[in-house]
């Protein structure tokens, strides 16, 4: 994009180029959704869990490699149980280690679903990696991740 | 006798669309012509296809209500249009023959509700006349684009064209510098698309949300620092006007799903 | 008005596990962003859905400012009886939309 070399054969010209260019990075600055340095992801998983064992596995976390906008992003989860009375997902939660706020939302299961998957869509402040982590009815907890690719728009208007 | 001929003249110009029409140097060929959604990322374009997921459908469902309600006037939308509505959408904007006016969907809806159901308009852009605009629309899903230019509306083509191809805002850029010159590049994370309606209303990303063309074309006039025009204005018709013409051919593809 | 649309077989097996789908209009506003004079738009989410199978909630989700506008959810049911699903949004003040749906047992 400041590769202005080409600016011509792009038929731009250089002087309007630049203008876009330098306009364009302070609206990168005000996404709708904007990255948070105060991100409280570990006071959250202490809140939530304590300090128990989060193990890795079980939990499968889909999500676009590339995702050309932040504001909706397919997220499908789906965690290794086989959703009976005895042993069961009970809940799922969905953490975001970049978000104003880390926890994106939780969802309660119970043996009735037959089968532990969702799907969602959910918002992404920026390139990060999503974390799931599921508690069974067994008390443990486990835990999958995915990184997504969230690009900047180039003609973004607020 | 001249009149019939020259109605005649007019229904054989309307069978081949741009036949009387001048395209300019930098046109994107007819058989280059792609959609906003091939300049999309294969989910965007699967979610657009789904006939649940896409969540334009929560509008097309709203209008499907609206349009047998009748709550508010004796008469409904269906009570006139039944099955006839099929492929309407392709051929907008047209000419309404009584007020001698193009208008576009949005348009026609309001000047349906004042003519025939006693009702007030709905205010541009409000989820009303979206979800009308959409259900109507999505009618004509699939079908090709066929907009006519007659001799009643080359001025309203023309003044299009103008718009399409007048460098404005702090940027000085014509729509044409971006979407018929360098479609297919990048611009920041983005690739640049050819620019049609074909898509409106549409479920835009950026505005997590369901709007009209003229929403979009307000937001490119924003986005090259230009004073944007008022949604529904003859300026912003004109302007579909000239890029439905521009896109014939192209399938009607609302409730698409646009970045 | 919020519309919902809903995804749910007319009919399954006995045991079988069935897929559903649910999706609401809703802004989630998530009071983190500014509005063209640089004021703060108010946050205005959903915080809750609850699906109730014959009258038990038997999934539950609890949304954020994360969660993307116009929420969509899928997930899973075992059906064992025929029975009225009821999909419920609850959002930040108390105010709650909901919708049914009858799946038939064979």
């Amino acid at each position: 994009m400041t590769d202005t070399s080409n600016a011509h054969q792009l038929g731009f010209s250089r002087r309007s180029l630049l203008v876009m260019t330098a306009s364009a990075l302070p609206l990168a600055a005000l996404p709708s959704f904007a990255q948070s340095d105060d991100n409280d992801i570990k006071q959250v998983k202490s809140s939530l869990f304590g300090d128990r064992k989060i193990q890795d596995g079980r939990v499968e976390v889909k999500l676009p490699p590339i995702a050309e906008n932040g504001n909706s992003v397919a997220l499908d989860i789906s965690v290794d149980s086989p959703m009976t009375e005895s042993d069961h997902v009970k809940q799922i939660v969905v953490l975001s280690p970049l978000n104003p706020e880390a926890l994106v939302s939780r969802y309660t299961l119970t043996p009735a679903n037959g089968k532990a998957a969702i799907s969602a869509r959910i918002r992404l402040a920026g390139s990060q990696t999503i974390e799931v982590i599921a508690e069974m009815s067994d008390g443990t907890l486990w835990r999958g991740k995915k990184p997504t690719l969230v690009t900047l728009a180039a003609c973004v208007i607020g | 006798m001249i009149r019939l001929a020259a109605c005649l003249l007019i229904l054989l110009t309307s069978c081949s669309p741009t036949a009387d029409v001048t395209l300019p140097d930098d046109a994107i060929a007819t058989k280059d012509l792609q959609s906003g959604s091939a300049f999309l990322t294969e989910e965007t374009r699967a979610l657009q296809e789904d006939d649940f997921e896409n969540p334009g459908l929560l509008w097309v469902e709203r209008g499907a209500d609206l349009f047998v309600d009748t709550s508010a006037s004796s008469k409904s939308c269906a009570d006139c249009h039944d099955e006839q509505l099929k492929g309407v959408a392709a051929s907008y904007p047209q000419l309404d023959e009584l007020s001698a006016e193009l208008v576009n969907l949005e348009k026609r809806i309001n000047l349906c509700r004042a003519r025939h159901q006693d009702l007030p308009e709905l205010t541009y852009e409000s989820d009303d006349l979206l979800a009308l605009t959409a259900y109507v629309a999505n009618q004509s899903h699939g079908a090709p684009i066929t907009v006519a230019v007659t001799e009643e509306t080359r001025a309203s083509y023309e003044a299009g064209e103008a718009y399409f191809y007048t460098p404005r805002g702090q940027f000085n850029l014509a729509c044409n510098q971006c979407h018929n010159e360098n479609w297919g590049k990048k611009l920041r994370g983005d690739t640049i698309s050819q620019g049609h309606g074909n898509g409106f209303p549409a479920y835009r990303y950026e505005w997590q949300s369901f709007g009209s063309l003229h929403r979009r074309l307000h937001d490119c006039d924003t986005g090259v620092r230009a004073e944007p025009f008022t949604l529904g204005s003859q300026t912003y018709i004109d302007l579909e006007y000239y890029l439905a013409v521009r896109a014939n051919g192209l399938p009607v593809e609302s409730p698409a799903i646009r970045r | 008005m919020s519309t919902i649309r809903l995804s749910v077989p007319e009919t399954a097996k006995k045991n079988e596990i069935i897929e559903i789908k649910a999706m609401i209009q809703h802004p989630m506003e998530t009071g983190y962003r500014r509005g063209m004079r640089g004021e703060v738009i108010e946050r205005d989410i959903i915080t809750l859905f609850e699906c109730r199978y014959d009258g038990e909630i038997f999934f539950e989700g609890e949304f954020h400012p994360g969660i993307a506008a116009n929420p969509f959810l899928s997930f899973y049911l075992k059906a064992t009886k025929t029975a009225e699903l009821v999909f419920r949004w609850t959002d930040q003040t108390g105010q709650s939309w909901s919708e049914t749906a009858t799946l038939t047992v064979t």
